[in-house]
């Protein structure tokens, strides 16, 4: 991977002219985004438009075509391992909760690659401090926690990783709207107490448009639209296709 | 993707034709005792066309056929050595019973997944030597069974091992043929697709049942024929020979050969036959290092073993070349390869 | 053998000497049952390279390191002190994990996603080139290797047990403590389970999930060593000694469980005494456990693929 240069103050992510294929399968046609540094990102667009795949490149999950940049730095087909250790936490869709696992060895994977001790504490209590009940029942197994729980203990492990880019995909899926909006006030606390850059994946829009201050639209594998939040929450398509009105 | 090619058909009516040639020669070449190995080219030969049938075309890995084998073999030794039998008569006997024991086996492997019906079937490879030898009043345990050495019929002027040899080849020619014609009809594909996906190929109509139980049914009857030849050329069996090692021979001789190849099977009892004695007389040890490595090598450079080696260098001779580099195996193509078809 | 009257002081005795066996059955298992969580394949190899630990143990013991030992002028030398038999164990397990290590990164690591039929081809490959290299090294002549407990036997309440029995299950029981002890409470041992059942997840908070596999095959190969070490002495030490061993570890495996660590070592307790049982009380018993083995492999697996402590849950994320 190239050193890090300077970066051109696009952000802290950034990608350009991204393909990335499943074998023979085209699933990303040329993409470019951007994630400022502390900002809220959110990427919408329907099943099988290409988010989770977006995802998916950023952490070297999938072959990949073009230029993906980390705060400069080269990472495109890096390992997952390798993207994981730079401080990218991807919290994949389904959560990738590991469900044998008690809670808090769910919480302890994810400061794997620390080495200070004092600092994994401090933030086993932050993360204790955003969802007090995991203090509690820490010796819990995952499995017997509920799809919401779950996706807290998810954004948990992401957190324990002292990650300086979140990305997220579809936070809400299989969730009751109460739990949802629990979550989304939760992502939108972090980003805004720890200024921890956020890309959100999510095919719920709504509040994924109120947290975010930048977001795009994909669409088969192509951007269509893009904006702040504000601008794609008032725009006719948006409302059409992913607002429901 | 099939290797044996809809347009291979030349290629391979090349092959058959040097391979014909060849056996005709053999005898006249070589000493007695070449000519007896080579007798038993024959058998190993017909039972590896059988474990290629289950393994290499319809997907289903079995490390067990030597069992099939086993019993192939008492029944000739039993039956000629106690009851009086004309050994010739015993060969189909010895067959259709281990092919009927086969279709009982295949039956609960349909329940039995990838890597859990190669642990059976170990299983089952490690237990044949115990068994006979437990059940000695009937299979005279570790002493083994006895006849008298076969000799050529009807005054025919050979040499013993000249008669062993046709013998083994007729018979080898007797099944090789037909597998031949299973193989690149209809039976042959539908085993091809149930390997390839199960899902596919019973949304498509085909009988998983029918084709998997069919697969070990034919399978094990070439073991149980290869078991009554080999029987026959030594005129004794004894459990010992039964072991694992004679599974994993299968096995060897099958990938080494060329596996889901039409002429792989020719290829590899060759090596597993010759292999044994050539390292004997070379280094005096036991052929195992050899194979094991050879095994590892071959499925790592060559997957398709030496027929496919043989199969791509001639269709590079012949310009062919895209096909020669696009061939994948019954080893299915790796992502990496899927890749380069595609585009 | 046929029995004329029945005594519970046998029983308990077959009891005790099959829990012994199924120790020796334990660590195998162990070692199965670790790989196959990682990669979905069974091992078959594990027992030949148990065997070649156990030939290392015993190179180091008696001196007798066989032909390449000769040519590299290694003949002769071992350890002439008190307590070699457990220093030599002690080595030769280190060693192996070494070897274990070294094989996943040569043999294994190239072939990562390759099908199952390859995979199985190469530890059968495996399987062979390490029987072949044992034998073409130290022969195929059965070697004496005494011995690690003493040849007595002690008397408790009243029935006698071997000194050999009760050693190897202690032995064992301490290893397979200190196993567990590793993976529930070091850190590499939770990376190491999350790497095995949880392989992308692992790789998104930073594991090496490549390297989880070699350290997987080093401690396998680690605790099969313990298996075959312990069980030559009882034996006597040929490259196939670790066949049959293998057959019931794997009965052992798939009875409790083939993705349960705990369900491997229950397991092979179960087997060990049933085949005790069987070897004792069925006529012409002994011939008949390899085939008990497999009756019971393939029972479980019909009736359920899952053994006694596995979980028919799906995973891998």
């Amino acid at each position: 991977m190239a050193p890090p240069e300077s970066s051109n103050g696009h952000g802290l992510l950034e990608l350009r002219e991204v393909h990335a294929s499943y074998g023979p399968i085209r699933a990303l046609h040329g993409i470019s985004l951007g994630v400022p540094n502390g900002a809220v990102v959110a990427l919408l667009g329907a099943n099988g438009a290409g988010k989770t795949t977006t995802l998916r490149a950023v952490s070297g999950m999938v072959r990949t075509v073009g230029s993906v940049r980390f705060d400069g730095r080269d990472i495109t087909n890096s390992k997952p391992e390798d993207v994981a250790r730079l401080g990218i936490a991807h919290v994949p869709s389904g959560r990738g909760t590991m469900t044998q696992l008690t809670v808090w060895e769910n919480l302890q994977m994810g400061a794997y690659v620390r080495r200070d001790r004092g600092g994994v504490r401090k933030d086993f209590d932050r993360v204790a401090g955003y969802f007090p009940w995991m203090g509690e029942r820490r010796g819990q197994v995952a499995v017997t926690l509920s799809g919401g729980e779950q996706q807290m203990l998810a954004i948990g492990r992401a957190l324990m990783m002292r990650p300086r880019l979140l990305l997220l995909d579809e936070p809400s899926l299989g969730l009751a709207p109460l739990i949802v909006r629990q979550i989304f006030e939760i992502i939108a606390t972090i980003n805004r107490e720890e200024k921890l850059s956020t890309l959100i994946v999510e095919q719920n829009a709504n509040l994924a448009l109120k947290i975010a201050s930048r977001a795009y639209v994909l669409e088969v594998g192509r951007i269509v639209l893009e904006g702040t939040g504000a601008e794609l929450l008032r725009h006719e398509s948006v409302r059409k296709s992913y607002l429901g009105d | 993707m099939s290797v044996l090619g809809r347009a291979g058909g030349g290629i391979n009516w090349a092959i058959g034709a040097v391979a014909v040639l060849v056996l005709v020669a053999v005898p006249y070449v070589t000493d007695q005792f070449q000519t007896f190995m080579f007798a038993q080219v024959a058998a190993y030969a017909v039972a590896v066309v059988g474990l290629n049938i289950l393994t290499g075309y319809s997907g289903q890995i079995s490390l067990g056929n030597g069992a099939f084998m086993a019993i192939g073999s008492y029944v000739t030794a039993l039956l000629t050595a106690r009851a009086g039998w004309s050994p010739y008569l015993t060969i189909p006997l010895g067959g259709l019973l281990a092919g009927f024991v086969g279709v009982l086996v295949g039956i609960p492997a349909l329940r039995l997944r990838g890597i859990y019906l190669a642990l059976a079937t170990f299983a089952l490879a490690l237990s044949v030597t115990p068994v006979l030898n437990n059940y000695d009043r009937f299979t005279g345990g570790h002493l083994g069974v006895g006849f008298k050495a076969v000799t050529p019929p009807f005054d025919i002027p050979l040499s013993n091992e000249q008669w062993l040899y046709l013998l083994g080849w007729i018979v080898f020619l007797l099944l090789f043929v037909p597998s031949w014609l299973l193989l690149r009809g209809r039976t042959g594909r539908a085993w091809m697709a149930v390997r390839d996906s199960e899902t596919a190929a019973a949304a498509n109509g085909i009988s998983l049942a029918y084709y998997k139980t069919l697969a070990f049914g034919i399978s094990a009857f070439y073991a149980g024929v290869a078991g009554s030849l080999l029987v026959i050329d030594f005129a004794y069996v004894n459990p010992d020979s039964y072991s694992l090692n004679l599974s994993l021979q299968l096995l060897v001789a099958m990938v080494i050969g060329g596996l889901a190849n039409i002429w792989g099977p020719l290829f590899g009892a060759l090596l597993v036959v010759w292999l044994p004695y050539v390292a004997e007389k070379a280094v005096n040890s036991k052929p195992d290092l050899a194979f094991g490595a050879l095994l590892i090598v071959v499925v790592f450079l060559a997957p398709n073993g030496i027929a496919g080696l043989l199969r791509r260098g001639l269709l590079m001779l012949r310009g062919r070349r895209q096909e020669a580099v696009a061939m994948t195996g019954a080893l299915e193509a790796t992502p990496a390869e899927a890749d380069q078809i595609a585009t | 053998m046929y029995l004329a009257s029945f005594s519970f002081t046998e029983l308990l005795q077959q009891i005790v000497s099959g829990a012994g066996a199924g120790a020796v059955y334990a660590s195998l298992a162990l070692a199965l049952v670790l790989i196959y969580r990682a990669m979905d394949v069974a091992n078959f190899a594990q027992g030949e390279m148990a065997m070649f630990s156990t030939y290392i143990a015993y190179a180091l013991v008696g001196g007798d390191f066989g032909l390449l030992g000769s040519k590299l002028g290694f003949n002769g030398v071992h350890l002439d002190i008190a307590n070699a038999f457990w220093i030599a164990f002690a080595v030769a397990v280190v060693v192996s994990f070494g070897i274990g290590v070294l094989l996943e990164r040569v043999l294994i690591r190239p072939f990562e996603g390759a099908p199952l039929l390859t995979l199985v081809i190469v530890t059968l490959g495996l399987f062979a080139v390490v029987n072949g290299l044992a034998g073409f090294n130290w022969g195929y002549v059965f070697k004496t290797f005494c011995c690690a407990f003493p040849q007595s036997a002690v008397n408790l309440g009243g029935v006698s047990f071997n000194y050999t029995d009760l050693g190897i299950i202690a032995v064992t029981v301490l290893i397979l403590a200190a196993m567990a002890v590793f993976f529930r409470f070091t850190k590499l041992g939770l990376a190491m389970r999350a790497a095995s059942l949880y392989p992308e997840s692992s790789r998104l908070v930073g594991v090496r999930t490549s390297w989880m596999l070699a350290l997987g095959w080093g401690l396998s190969a680690a605790v099969g060593a313990v298996s075959g070490i312990m069980v030559a002495p009882v034996v006597f030490l040929d490259p196939n000694m670790m066949q049959s061993v293998l057959l019931f570890a794997f009965a052992a495996a798939v009875l409790g469980g083939i993705e349960s660590p705990i369900g491997a070592v229950v397991g092979a307790l179960l087997i060990g005494i049933l085949l005790a049982l069987v070897g004792t009380y069925l006529p012409g018993g002994e011939n008949l456990r390899t085939p008990f083995a497999l009756l019971i492999i393939v029972a479980v697996l019909l009736v359920r693929p899952a053994g006694l402590l596995g979980r028919p849950e799906t995973r891998r994320v």
